[in-house]
């Protein structure tokens, strides 16, 4: 046993003496490992940390009020005198501040939304997936009906009844949002399903609830959590089209949507006003997509 | 092996599986019943092995999982321990589980990727002992653990991180416990290396001794089956042909297809093997959606008459102890070894 040239059997031998539990490696740690080992992925985790926090720290890193205007500088570039960092908008109010309030908004419309979506869609395509037959059509027909309604118009609709509110804007993406959700959810559950150890779980006489809870759901997350992080840059990019429009946040609070709204009429003589904004949307959706893929190789390594 | 007791512990009487397959198309098309079982009956005592045997697509897998109501029988009754299990459904059914279990095929596939080996042996627990403390669970899933040959330090690994025979044992530990009264083993070996086989064939029988489980071992390997079984079924296109004790069926077999079966055996030994008259059967399994009229083996069977056409063969006690379905039963014309 001591001349054993890997030393696993001394090994065995040893921990057999200690007695102790050995700590496996999950599948999920596998991905974790997988997923911290790529550059991109990870910079991006940075980079959405850092715009995170910003964003949440955004009256302590700045001296201005998103919502005090100064007459004196309307429409002025970028400067440090008076600590108007990215300039001020047409209406003289700092920019540096509204880009990260435009942030908060943004995010949260963005991960709140892909939250609720993602809630709903598991729920619902699980149950439709794991029962089939009937429930199935029925449950999946439901789907296609909704998906059926043009997003605009729902909104647009939702807006006049209701008025400019900016829950709206989360209930209507998120109510369109969970229907595709529902569908990954439902193929990858018909997948699962079959295979043998939910049939072994219902041998063991485990309740429905719980093996779609316990063995279902474990098993279909993965490429969830991939469509999850794609989403999330969708639904902001649907937030700034739908503000840009006039239909999202009120003034004066504000979002990247309507931040680019405005310095896209003032391209000519205060590009600044545009440029920001822009790049902190665009480094965002970036993160967010690197952040993807990374998961998708991570998640599934048979598929890169 | 272990003595059998007396007490019956499962009867299944004219068990049929039947599953309805579409044909001929989407809008002028029926259902055709694809008959995987049909009208199987035995009975099963305690502490006793069955061997249930056939080509692929006989019906071995599908009468386990009907027997354990994981499909629904067409028609037909399946008595465990006193109780009719078909017309059970929900609570009633979930609560009878407890005493019957079963093993997989393929090992790794059986077990959930995301669970530890410790929550998926403990799973049965928390269904029938809710009120089991978590420290007392683990006590026993170690136990349980040690005693099929696993160490039981390895409790919180993740199933990949075994290998096939480990997977299985795995498998064995979770049907065994809470403690079943029968164990429905469905190929259990197959996907297994020899080696490892004879292990895991020997690990059930210990536990059956232990126990004074009742197992129904279903295999396509006639050796495997000869090793474990107190008696042994031999089915063909969902309907049973001979049911005999292990003895009198390996060394009289009374039914053509058994005869072909072993004769098809591989005997261990080079000389003997050469010299071996092997019984080959032509052609293939029919279609199980439209088997043949009367005995559904007569298509293939060297001793088929016209009888054989018109007349479904009963299952009869031909010898004591020694059911045949077959209008020309009889010893083999020459022997098999």
């Amino acid at each position: 046993m001591a001349t054993d040239i890997t030393g696993g059997t001394k090994r065995a031998a040893l921990i057999e003496k200690a007695g102790e539990e050995v700590q496996g490696r999950s599948l999920w740690q596998d991905a974790q490992r997988r997923l911290f080992a790529n550059k991109m992925a990870v910079a991006s985790m940075i980079v959405l940390g850092i715009i995170t926090l910003m964003a949440v720290f955004a009256d302590v890193i700045s001296p201005h009020a998103y919502d005090e205007v100064y007459w004196d500088y309307i429409g002025v570039g970028p400067q440090w005198e008076n600590n108007h960092w990215f300039g001020t908008d047409a209406n003289g109010r700092d920019l540096f501040i509204r880009t990260l309030y435009g942030a908060r908004v943004s995010l949260m419309v963005g991960i709140v939304t892909t939250l609720v979506a993602l809630i709903i869609g598991v729920t619902y395509g699980s149950i439709a997936g794991y029962f089939g037959g009937r429930v199935d059509s029925l449950m999946m027909r439901v789907v296609d009906v909704l998906y059926s309604m043009p997003l605009m118009f729902f909104i647009i609709i939702l807006v006049v009844v209701f008025g400019r509110h900016i829950v709206l804007v989360f209930i209507a993406i998120g109510c369109v949002e969970w229907l595709t959700m529902a569908r990954i959810v439902r193929g990858q559950t018909l997948s699962v399903k079959r295979k043998e150890y939910i049939e072994a779980a219902r041998a063991s006489g485990v309740s429905t609830p719980n093996i779609i809870r316990r063995h279902i759901i474990p098993n279909v997350i993965g490429p969830v959590i991939v469509f999850v992080t794609l989403m999330v840059p969708v639904v902001i990019l649907v937030e700034s089209f739908l503000s840009f429009l006039g239909l999202g946040v009120q003034e004066p609070m504000t979002s990247w949507g309507v931040l680019i709204s405005e310095g896209a009429a003032q391209m000519e003589n205060a590009p600044h006003m545009l440029i920001f904004p822009a790049v902190f949307l665009a480094v965002t959706l970036f993160c967010f997509n690197f952040i993807g893929d990374g998961l998708r190789d991570a998640l599934d390594p048979k598929d890169r | 092996m272990p003595p059998v007791e007396n007490a019956e512990l499962l009867r299944v009487q004219d068990l049929k599986v039947h599953f309805p397959i579409r044909t001929g198309g989407i809008v002028f098309g029926q259902y055709t019943p694809l008959k995987a079982v049909d009208g199987v009956s035995f009975s099963l005592k305690a502490g006793e092995t069955l061997g249930i045997v056939g080509e692929s697509g006989c019906g071995k897998s599908t009468l386990g999982r009907g027997i354990l109501q994981l499909i629904k029988p067409t028609d037909g009754k399946v008595v465990f321990l006193g109780n009719e299990m078909t017309s059970m459904a929900g609570e009633q059914l979930r609560a009878q589980r407890q005493h019957m279990q079963i093993v997989f095929q393929d090992p790794l596939a059986s077990l959930n990727p995301r669970m530890t080996v410790g929550d998926i042996i403990a799973e049965p627990l928390t269904v029938f002992f809710p009120k089991m403390s978590v420290a007392e669970r683990k006590a026993k899933v170690k136990a349980l653990m040690a005693k099929v040959g696993l160490l039981p330090q390895m409790i919180n690994r993740y199933p990949h991180e075994f290998s096939g025979g480990q997977c299985q044992r795995i498998g064995i530990a979770r049907a065994m416990i809470v403690d079943p009264k029968m164990v429905i083993c469905d190929e259990p070996v197959s996907a297994l290396d020899v080696s490892i086989q004879a292990q895991i064939v020997n690990l059930l029988m210990d536990l059956q001794q232990e126990f004074g489980l009742s197992l129904l071992f279903i295999s396509h390997d006639l050796s495997v089956v000869r090793h474990v079984s107190h008696r042994v079924m031999v089915l063909y296109l969902g309907k049973v042909m001979e049911i005999a004790s292990r003895d009198s069926i390996y060394a009289e077999p009374l039914h053509p297809y058994t005869q072909a079966l072993i004769s098809a055996v591989p005997i261990p030994d080079p000389d003997l093997e050469k010299n071996k008259q092997r019984i080959v059967l032509g052609g293939d399994l029919p279609s199980p959606m439209n088997p043949p009229s009367g005995c559904v083996f007569r298509t293939r069977c060297p001793r088929a008459t016209d009888i054989c056409a018109q007349v479904v063969p009963k299952l009869e006690e031909k010898a004591p102890g020694h059911q045949v379905a077959c209008h020309h039963w009889g010893p083999p014309a020459q022997a098999l070894v």
